[in-house]
């Protein structure tokens, strides 16, 4: 994790970006940074502009206004893309594919090897390491399919480690994943950040699995509406282990 | 039919082999190389389409293809290459207007499929055979391919596998993630156009096996059988390859014993052989043929899931959307 008053260059940044469907704005001036090593959360109730944000952070949207840098540079620039790892929300992934683990993983090697180059010794090592990352390995020889859903999702996120990137962006990764997978969850994103000097951005509602580790949490609800340590989220009177249920009043306690 | 290739038959070097019955006599062995080969090639693009939820991909393009040999039927070119560059353009023009979101893949294909049927039969009804000229492609003539046809399937062929080859790993990447091979920075568009170019090259390639009408079928039985029989991505490749490979054999078998058309012959052992191993599988516990398409993971537990999916609680998300985050 990052020390205080070193933060580097930023690995991720949003300056000043607004994004809208038609009419419907999704984002506003929203500034984020995220400096290498850092472990960082964005929360926010439904519809507040989480996963747009993301997807403009990624490279995926192209913002109405403002700029977006991942490593530096505009996402369409950046060279080494997977540099920067993602794992999408397993539920809008159709993982009903005959394939084993090791092959759903291996296949987040192949942007860093060259999709024209065949695997080599360095990118085995890689998948092993990936798999034992999230303690998988048993698994490896084993169709995705009939794995359950805590365990395709540490499928889904060996499959972004295993390029090494510098970055690491998860999309409600512990959504609907029961409670010792998030702990397995919560183990690698700690090896990762503290070990690895990977930089994490997690977007989710359930961040008890993870609270103690975070160096920042960015609350949104189109705009920024906090961006500190968890301990000074706390000093407002409210906890990281919040309900997606009770996230509104949440925000409602913090505005306040 | 014309072939166009007249000059490369002497390069075929095509000798009669002793064969046992029913692949004794010449025409039978063209017949088994130009199916062994379709019978192989179809099902490696297949199983790329099945995943992406394109199984009637094949038959869009086919209805496409059909246009193609129509319009090379009125301008008196060979009509397979017509064929080939009305149904390659039209597949990229799938993936276009796929990739856009400007329609969904089902009305995409839609829109080619009835647009595709009606602009061969209209332009067929204007060349100097009629109507009647393009139904040698609509069912297939396997049995009257000659050495220089097989030829032309051979090397077609030959290509799609060395491009498999190549593009296999990209593929799978953008088969089971597109986005995240999107922001990978693998070459999703290019990955995507060539398969839609290689699903254009295989139906022109098979129409002379089983034809326009079924040519999907070669493409997508065997692939869903092969699913649900092995358990890697590899395995289902080369798994849907084999039972493509007996398909055809069984087939021209059958169609050489019982006087029937080779075509829909071959089509029928495929979807025989998924039923039998649905039957088999039931009995020795192996999973059982999907045609349903499964509920998204995590929705429902599974066959074979922890137990712990069963209380798992999934919150309302925020799709990317109007006014949604």
């Amino acid at each position: 994790m990052t020390v205080a008053g070193e933060p580097g260059p930023a690995v991720l940044a949003a300056h000043g970006v607004s994004f809208a469907y038609g009419a419907d704005p999704a984002v506003s001036a929203v500034d984020l940074t995220v400096a290498p090593g850092e472990f960082v959360a964005l929360v926010g109730p439904n519809g507040s502009g989480k996963s747009t944000l993301l997807r403009l952070l990624l490279g995926l949207l192209t913002p109405d206004a403002g700029t977006v840098e991942l490593l530096g540079h505009p996402p369409r620039e950046l060279r080494e893309r997977w540099r920067v790892g993602y794992v999408p929300q397993r539920r809008i992934l159709d993982l009903d594919v005959p394939a084993t683990v090791a092959e759903v993983v291996a296949s987040g090697r192949t942007a860093r090897r060259g999709w024209w180059r065949p695997p080599r010794h360095a990118d085995r090592a890689a998948v092993e390491h990936a798999l034992d990352a999230v303690a998988i390995a048993d698994l490896r020889h084993r169709p995705v399919a009939a794995l359950s859903g805590g365990q395709q999702q540490r499928v889904l996120i060996a499959r972004a480690l295993v390029a090494e990137p510098t970055v690491l962006v998860l999309d409600e990764p512990i959504a609907g994943v029961d409670r010792e997978s998030q702990r397995l969850f919560r183990d690698s994103l700690v090896h990762l950040v503290e070990h690895h000097d990977t930089a994490v951005l997690l977007v989710s509602h359930e961040l008890g699995a993870v609270a103690d580790d975070l160096d920042r949490v960015v609350v949104l609800q189109r705009r920024v509406r906090f961006d500190g340590p968890p301990s000074a989220l706390a000093a407002t009177g409210v906890h990281l282990g919040v309900h997606a249920d009770d996230l509104p009043r949440w925000l409602e306690d913090l505005q306040a | 039919m014309s072939t166009g290739l007249t000059g490369l038959t002497g390069l075929t070097g095509f000798a009669v082999l002793p064969l046992p019955w029913p692949f004794e006599r010449e025409y039978m062995q063209l017949a088994l190389a130009a199916g062994l080969v379709i019978g192989i090639c179809a099902p490696l693009i297949g199983t790329f389409l099945v995943q992406q939820r394109l199984s009637l991909m094949g038959d869009g393009i086919g209805h496409l293809a059909l246009a193609g040999i129509a319009a090379g039927l009125l301008l008196e070119v060979w009509p397979v290459w017509s064929a080939m560059v009305v149904a390659a353009v039209g597949a990229l023009s799938i993936e276009w207007l796929r990739s856009r979101r400007r329609a969904t893949s089902d009305l995409a294909l839609a829109l080619w499929f009835y647009g595709g049927i009606a602009a061969g039969v209209v332009l067929a009804s204007r060349s100097t055979g009629g109507s009647g000229a393009i139904l040698p492609y609509l069912f297939g003539s396997i049995l009257t391919v000659d050495r220089s046809e097989v030829l032309l399937v051979v090397l077609l062929g030959l290509g799609i596998v060395v491009t498999v080859a190549a593009f296999g790993r990209t593929l799978f990447a953008i088969v089971i993630d597109e986005e995240s091979a999107r922001v990978a920075g693998l070459p999703v568009g290019a990955g995507n156009a060539v398969l839609a170019v290689l699903t254009a090259v295989t139906v022109v390639a098979a129409m002379q096996v089983v034809g326009v009408l079924l040519v999907a079928a070669l493409m997508v039985l065997p692939v869903a059988t092969s699913r649900n029989l092995a358990r890697s991505f590899r395995g289902t490749l080369v798994g849907a390859a084999g039972i493509g490979a007996f398909a055809v054999v069984a087939g021209l078998a059958a169609a050489r014993q019982w006087a029937l058309a080779p075509g829909g012959s071959i089509v029928l052992v495929a979807a025989g052989t998924f039923a039998a191993v649905g039957v088999l599988g039931g009995r020795t516990g192996a999973r059982r043929p999907v045609l349903v398409e499964a509920p998204a993971p995590g929705t429902a537990p599974r066959d074979g899931r922890d137990p712990h999916d069963d209380h798992e609680h999934e919150h309302d998300h925020d799709h990317p959307g109007p006014g949604s985050g």
